[in-house]
């Protein structure tokens, strides 16, 4: 993985020192706090419900143990004893003193980390796929031009005031892990047809209140050009995206008001200008960056190992986990393993304890490279286990409670923090989480049911991506009193839709029973194998808004 | 202006008496001998002709394009950009712009909420006065041009990017 040099070492060093200075200025009273709240947010600190919250960034989703552990100690020492990793692989720890921030982000900068742009008016942390460099259905491995994007965009002075925030994520797989579509900027790296790679730049994707899908700008760019492109798209979007409205401030708004070939020539123009100079990438440093993601030492082994495969045989719980939380590798005798950070009921979606990452470092070193990833999909990923250490790991994690075998199933929640911790929700989404998980325990059924994402949001905001998930779920607040609207049809990936509205909001408590509802009439008309989202493409919403709503009407009128 | 710093030499300093001074539209120019003036009055004296015996700074708003004021430019002693907001990033984009696309090499000013923690920023884009708000003490504001300032990106006052100077180690 990427390790600083002198240059990253001093820049994120420099900017603790400033950041301390900052606090002591607000702390003093002579910054106030309408000054002060851009320099806390490009810092990572947000005010939440109950105290502040500080979002750290973990670039590309890539962790060390160190870094693990170093987490762990802030959990510890700064917190509650845990973390919440959230859907651009980010951590964020929910109880913190603004005072103590300063002593934090020293400890992280000790350990090459930093929170800096993971909030703000400013292009925030470049993500990508977890399974980045070891997919088997990997073209290009992303994360040496997302670390050149993210050391690009760290402190660009002419994108820290933007109209709003900005996101961009890159992927290079069959399937598109990274949610691209969903971003502001989405970048697929290719092959051409002599092999060079290129970029497809895809703009104004965003969920939020109005979600949208970016689209296509600009096919088979160079890759030289990455820096000059993104650069052109940032300048034309400070230029002319809306200010006097935030909701109407992301770039998909000016993308959709110029229309997409008007916005696609402007940046054309602009690029004209600049793509030919010193901000073209070199060969050179790309070959410095990629360096530092070369491939670890892997043994040279077999892809079938027999004391594996008479595990596999002997245990089902186990069989059933590398089934379900294990991926496959690019190399023989390795696979990626997923800890589902979903047990169920006993912790909220994408809580880590520090004993857990503690202990998860350990078997990163122990059994893998030294090497942790954050997935979209809040879990944590050990990218590099030999199949005949898959049995000793699965029990170590089952003893964390790791291993619940529910990746990529119903009980698999996407789900923001919600009015639990987060002063911008209008409902709490936790509890609804938790009550899925109770009413779905059942693994056998899970599994029968078969893919299926269930993403909640607490409000419009949409950090839980609701509208990309199979079934979402989003929370509105009717004069004071909380309700819960359901999309279903949503996707994220190479085949991204947007969900749709099956009808009237429901009451928290009522939300398992319409979820049951809708598993069920996928269960009577779904054919062989096919998915819940494609049963959802192939007959329409109809016949599950009939499902749903039809008892509810017929119990109405019973009781009328 | 009271307030303002500028770099002498690349050095920041407060500047004891800066002679620059914003005008409104409807005031006479004539008893000023620095004003600084709206972008639509100075096209409207440039136009006539009246431009050549002042010596006139001109403000651009965060929404005027750049390149309109681009054929006067070899003749402007200042140009003033606003921030209505500190929050409001356009003039990042403008200076940039008048700095490497237009080739502008006249004092490039920062006027309106003009804070400490962004005057770093506003070097680097281009700019080579600060007209920080009044409330603030223009000694403390000072220390926003000292210290720690890489980056990564090219700026103006760093025209090539880092990558280029580490990959030639």
């Amino acid at each position: 993985m990427y390790r600083y040099d002198e240059y990253d070492h001093a820049l994120v060093q420099a900017r603790v020192a400033q950041f301390r200075d900052q606090v002591a200025r607000r702390l003093s009273g002579e910054l106030s706090e309408e000054e002060f709240l851009p320099l806390r947010l490009q810092n990572g600190v947000y005010l939440q419900r109950h105290a502040y919250m500080l979002r750290v960034a973990i670039p590309y989703g890539t962790l060390s143990a160190n870094q693990l552990r170093a987490l762990a100690r802030i959990a510890e020492e700064f917190d509650r004893g845990y973390g919440h990793f959230t859907t651009r692989q980010n951590i964020q720890f929910n109880w913190i003193a603004l005072e103590r921030v300063p002593d934090i982000l020293q400890l992280l900068a000790d350990q090459e980390m930093h929170a800096i742009q993971t909030s703000g008016n400013c292009v925030r942390n470049i993500t990508t796929e977890a399974f980045a460099g070891v997919a088997s259905d990997e073209l290009i491995d992303p994360r040496p031009l997302a670390e050149i994007l993210r050391q690009w965009s760290t402190v660009n002075p002419e994108f820290l005031f933007l109209p709003r925030k900005f996101k961009i994520a890159i992927s290079s797989s069959e399937m598109d892990r990274a949610a691209i579509r969903a971003h502001d900027v989405g970048l697929y790296l290719y092959r051409g047809e002599n092999g060079e790679m290129l970029l497809r730049v895809m703009v104004g994707g965003g969920l939020g209140r109005t979600p949208i899908l970016n689209e296509t700008i600009r096919e088979a760019l160079p890759w030289q050009h990455l820096l000059t492109y993104v650069e052109a798209v940032l300048r034309v979007y400070n230029r002319y995206g809306r200010r006097d409205n935030k909701y109407k401030a992301r770039i998909k708004i000016l993308v959709k008001a110029l229309g997409v070939e008007a916005f696609a020539q402007e940046v054309e123009r602009e690029w004209e200008q600049i793509r030919d100079g010193v901000a073209e990438l070199t060969s050179e440093e790309y070959a410095r960056v990629a360096h530092e993601f070369q491939a670890p030492d892997y043994e040279r082994i077999d892809a079938i190992d027999p004391d594996f495969g008479a595990w596999l045989a002997r245990n089902p719980a186990f069989s059933v986990w590398v089934q379900n939380n294990t991926r496959a590798h690019k190399m023989p005798g390795y696979s990626s393993v997923i800890l589902s950070t979903k047990p169920g009921t006993s912790a909220p979606p994408g809580d880590v304890t520090a004993e857990q990452m503690r202990v998860v470092a350990d078997l990163a070193e122990k059994y893998g490279f030294g090497e942790i990833r954050v997935a979209h999909e809040q879990n944590l990923v050990l990218p590099d286990i030999r199949k005949r250490d898959l049995y000793a790991l699965w029990k170590a994690l089952r003893a964390q409670n790791l291993a619940t075998p529910n990746i990529g199933l119903l009980t698999d929640v996407i789900s923001c923090p919600g009015g639990d911790y987060c002063s911008l929700a209008s409902t709490r989404s936790l509890p609804v989480a938790k009550a899925i998980q109770q009413r779905f325990d059942n693994l056998d059924f899970l599994h029968d049911l078969g893919e299926l994402s269930l993403n909640i949001s607490g409000c419009v905001n949409a950090c839980g991506h609701h509208h990309i998930g199979n079934i979402g779920i989003l929370g509105v607040d009717k004069n004071g009193e909380e309700f819960f609207q359901i999309t279903i049809g949503g996707a994220q990936g190479k085949e991204s839709s947007i969900g749709k509205v099956i009808g009237p909001a429901f009451r928290a408590e009522e939300v398992p029973e319409a979820i049951d509802r809708l598993l069920s009439v996928y269960l009577s008309y779904r054919e062989v194998e096919e998915r819940f989202v494609d049963t959802v493409r192939r007959i329409g919403i109809a016949p599950f808004k009939e499902g749903v709503y039809q008892r509810e009407t017929a119990k109405v009128e019973a009781s009328a | 202006m009271n307030n303002t710093i500028g770099l002498i030499n690349g050095v920041a300093h407060v500047l004891p008496e800066d002679p620059w001074c914003l005008v409104d539209d409807d005031q006479p120019l004539d008893s000023i001998s620095s004003p600084i003036i709206s972008f639509a009055r100075w096209q409207s004296l440039r136009e006539k002709g009246d431009l050549d015996q002042l010596s006139c700074g001109v403000l651009l708003g965060p929404d005027d394009d750049p390149e309109t004021v681009a054929p006067g430019l070899d003749t402007l002693p200042l140009i003033a950009l606003e921030f209505p907001s500190f929050r409001d990033g356009r003039a990042y984009t403008q200076a940039n712009l008048l700095r490497t696309r237009y080739g502008y090499k006249g004092d490039l000013r920062a006027t309106g909420d003009v804070l400490r923690d962004q005057l770093g920023l506003m070097r680097h884009c281009g700019f080579s006065s600060f007209a920080v708000r009044e409330d603030k003490s223009v000694l403390e504001a000072l220390k926003g041009l000292f210290g720690f300032d890489m980056i990564y990106a090219r700026s103006v006052t760093n025209p090539e990017p880092l990558f280029r100077r580490r990959s030639a180690k």
